[in-house]
């Protein structure tokens, strides 16, 4: 955000180089089609102009060796760039396993973000350069789109459920992060910064407010509140399952079927519990709809996550 | 000053019943293109007001609710009352019937009926525009539309509800008329080009449009009576309306361009006094985008959160639908090889499409491409690709169309040097707003943001400037077109010593088109055969 008439944008995440590799090659693509075509074009217009009196010229009916030509040379083309860009989607929407989770909630009109070590702050992201960062998003309202041109990657962001970015800041320095996705009167106002900095300055940067309790001591709180542990308890005859070790595990239901416990899943078990019965359970747990708020869901899910067994392997 | 003597169809009566309650194809094609440039001019007007305001980084021209509906509203008319019937609504109901031979329509009734409907639908999106406006973008994606916009929602959806049938019964017309009406000889691979172009249009109107008439009444229906359909607080799926909107609304894009593309094959031929070449692969590549373009409505929705892996089947449908545009162009070209070229306004009006829908076409490979497309989707980028395609092209093939018939529609020529500067400046005030917009874009600027950080002001300059060059080229054809109606040189039958039916009769032509049933004896395009 330096120069006042940039014509390219910063590149400050891991991907944003092969992102911009992939618009080099097409730039490339896209000029020689262009100035073959209009070349042509003019070409002709010029070579065969039409003389005064002039016969027609005779006519040239087809050719399946042309037609199969300019058919399978741009098929072939278009394929290729079908399959590096796939590759590197695949790459933009699928974190790291290691990746370091931040929760991000989008309303009319601002963005709020919220780390684990209990640091909230409004339009605003801070995030260490160098690792992997994944930011589980939702909507308190309408659709929004987390947008930040320098990592190259966005992603929409709903109310009803999660959506998630990621991406590694490869550089330290502050960048535009923008609503993308229209969302009413104030949508060119639901913007913000994101500021890459050290690990050690994002370090201290986290422990810089004060009073912040963690996200998962939160939710431990809320999650006595609601009375969640009247029936998920760590005993075999309970009447809910134990919540321990199950975030991002497999979880079996009673009509056979395996889902990985993410946070989308404890999301919908919270707000729809009769939606997936895990198996040997029965559907008696009432629903938290509309008395649960979206800042509190991440906190009790962050809590849920806290609740690791060291002795069991958890995929 | 020079009249027309006989009778035509201008002439055939007068006074306003005799317009309003016209069922000659031809004067409904009139209707149509005057009602069609009234609205072309409001949605340009909503352009220009755009372009002002951003014209400097801060929102200090208008109020952000104002700049919203102003951009809402463009994108409204422009795309269901402009683009959507300017050229198959005008164009092509005055030409197909005679193009096939016929004197009028399967159901001129009907016909009559469809731009009834398109004023009625007209009609309710300016009452939407006194009662305050609309401020949901023209894609009315949910929830905001059907719960929190506090607009006038319900009557502008309406309107374009309205206006669909319109498009439905003209598709309907056209199909029928092209199956059932063709003169003896007319075989199907006689037709002109233009005819098939229409052809895949109307299937595309037909099957496609009912689709996001059914989706605009789920919106009302949750708005007015809050059933959960599309808001997730209601129990709705807000992905849901965008897999049905766009199931319409991107075959929408091929209603827009294959009916150009016909007029491209019109316009090529007549001015290299060439057949096209590659006649049936320019023909069934229509089909092929009709058919294909139905497969790829998900690509507008690669970070919608839908699943990554439809998104892969989208983004190579779509590269798919690339190829037999691709062919299109290529059969032109080669159509222009060892022709006999006349650089008529027509013809530099064709050259024009070519240069943009090339750029429009190539720009759509990055956002068909998934990785770039996540960057740059929802950013000026996409905004500068689907104008090149749908105003860039699509206006390119009317204006050379309209130029082109104008002598058939009128009787009187055009002023030709005016023509040509016309397209000239239109084709450099197009590149100059609309390239800038890529660079933007790329840079990050999201669409439909009434103010933006200050480093994309330059670019936005530039656009601004462009735009209003372009209002200036748009502007000038409409002066010396209405000029050359009582002044312009008399055409007579045939000025660009054409082939096709529409040649072959009066200009203006009588009511009945023909005088007996024509009988066709030879291929479309049947130019140079003394050579044989």
């Amino acid at each position: 955000m330096n120069s006042k008439f940039p014509l390219f944008p910063e590149a400050a995440s891991s991907f944003a180089h092969h992102v911009d590799t992939l618009y080099f090659f097409l730039i490339a693509l896209s000029v020689f089609f262009s100035v073959l075509i209009f070349g042509l074009v003019l070409f002709f217009a010029f070579r065969y102009k039409r003389k005064p009196n002039a016969e027609d010229p005779k006519p040239m009916l087809g050719d399946l060796r042309l037609e199969l030509t300019w058919s399978i040379i741009p098929l072939l083309i278009t394929m290729v760039i079908f399959v590096w860009g796939g590759l590197l989607y695949y790459h933009q929407l699928t974190p790291p396993a290691n990746a370091q989770e931040i929760f991000g909630i989008g309303k009319q009109w601002m963005w709020k973000f919220y780390h684990p070590e209990g640091r909230n702050e409004i339009n605003e992201l801070h995030v260490p350069v160098g690792r992997p960062t994944k930011v589980i998003l939702t909507s308190e309202d309408v659709l929004h789109d987390l947008f930040i041109p320098a990592f190259r990657t966005k992603m929409d962001v709903l109310p009803g459920r999660y959506t998630q970015i990621w991406f590694t800041p490869t550089k330290t320095g502050t960048y535009h992060l923008f609503c993308a996705e229209y969302c009413g009167t104030k949508h060119a106002d639901m913007k913000g910064t994101v500021t890459v900095m050290s690990p050690l300055e994002y370090q201290g940067w986290l422990n810089g407010e004060l009073g912040q309790d963690r996200m998962d001591k939160t939710g431990k709180e809320l999650f006595k509140q609601f009375a969640c542990q009247t029936c998920h308890q760590d005993q075999s005859l309970s009447r809910g399952p134990s919540l321990t070790g199950v975030y991002d595990s497999m979880v079996l239901l009673n009509n056979g079927k395996t889902v990985k416990a993410d946070a989308d899943y404890l999301r919908e078990s919270i707000l729809k519990p009769k939606a997936k019965i895990v198996q040997g359970y029965d559907a008696i747990m009432p629903t938290y709809k509309g008395q649960i708020s979206e800042e509190q869901l991440i906190q009790i899910i962050e809590y849920i996550k806290s609740l690791k067994e060291p002795q069991k392997e958890v995929n | 000053m020079t009249r027309l003597q006989r009778k035509h169809y201008i002439n055939n009566g007068y006074g306003a019943l005799s317009w309003f309650l016209t069922l000659d194809h031809k004067r409904i094609a009139l209707l149509y293109l005057i009602t069609a440039t009234l609205f072309f001019a409001l949605g340009g007007a909503f352009a220009i007001a755009i372009r002002l305001e951003l014209l400097t980084p801060a929102g200090d021209m208008v109020q952000s609710e104002t700049y919203n509906k102003m951009f809402t509203m463009h994108g409204i008319i422009m795309v269901f009352f402009f683009l959507i019937p300017a050229i198959p609504a005008v164009l092509g109901n005055f030409l197909l019937p005679i193009m096939i031979g016929a004197r009028d329509m399967a159901f001129p009734k009907l016909n009559l009926a469809s731009w009834y409907i398109y004023m009625l639908g007209g009609l309710f999106t300016f009452v939407a525009m006194a009662l305050g406006g609309v401020d949901t973008g023209w894609t009315f994606y949910t929830p905001y539309s059907s719960t929190y916009a506090n607009s006038q929602v319900i009557i502008t959806a309406l309107g374009v509800f309205i206006t669909g049938f319109s498009s439905i019964l003209t598709g309907l017309n056209f199909l029928v008329t092209i199956h059932t009406m063709r003169a003896p000889g007319m075989s199907w691979f006689r037709l002109p080009l233009f005819v098939w172009a229409h052809y895949a249009a109307s299937l595309i109107m037909v099957l496609g449009t009912p689709v996001v008439s059914i989706t605009i009444i789920l919106v009302a229906l949750e708005r007015l009576f809050h059933l959960g359909i599309f808001d997730p607080a209601l129990g709705g799926d807000p992905i849901l309306f965008q897999h049905l909107f766009w199931f319409y609304s991107h075959p929408a894009v091929y209603i827009m361009i294959l009916p150009a593309m016909g007029v491209m094959s019109e316009l090529i031929a007549t001015f290299s006094r060439k057949r096209i070449f590659g006649y049936s692969f320019v023909a069934s590549s229509s089909l092929a985008i009709a058919v294909l373009g139905f497969l790829v409505w998900g690509h507008h929705m690669f970070v919608s959160g839908q699943s990554m892996y439809a998104g892969l089947v989208f983004s190579i449908l779509s590269f798919l639908v690339a190829i037999p545009s691709a062919i299109k162009v290529f059969n032109w070209l080669a159509t222009l090889f060892r022709g006999s070229i006349s650089l008529q306004t027509p013809m530099i009006y064709a050259f024009g499409f070519i240069g943009l829908f090339t750029i429009g076409g190539l720009t759509g490979l990055f956002l068909a491409c998934l990785a770039v497309d996540v960057h740059v989707h929802d950013t000026y980028f996409i905004v500068a690709h689907f104008h090149y395609i749908m105003v860039g092209g699509v206006i390119m093939a009317y204006l050379g169309g309209i130029h082109y018939w104008w002598p058939k529609i009128t009787g009187r020529m055009y002023p030709e040097w005016w023509g040509k500067f016309s397209a000239v400046v239109i084709f450099i005030g197009f590149n100059l707003t609309f390239l800038p917009q890529f660079v933007v874009g790329y840079l990050g600027m999201p669409r439909r943001y009434h103010f933006y950080p200050e480093e994309f002001q330059i670019l936005n300059v530039l656009s601004t400037a462009g735009a209003s060059i372009l209002g200036i080229g748009y502007m000038i054809p409409l002066f010396y077109l209405v000029w050359s109606l009582r002044y312009g040189k008399v055409a007579g039958p045939n000025p660009w010593n054409a082939k096709g039916l529409e040649w072959t009769i009066p200009s203006p032509p009588p009511t009945e088109n023909f005088d007996g049933t024509p009988e066709v004896t030879e291929e479309a395009y049947n130019y140079g055969t003394n050579h044989a």
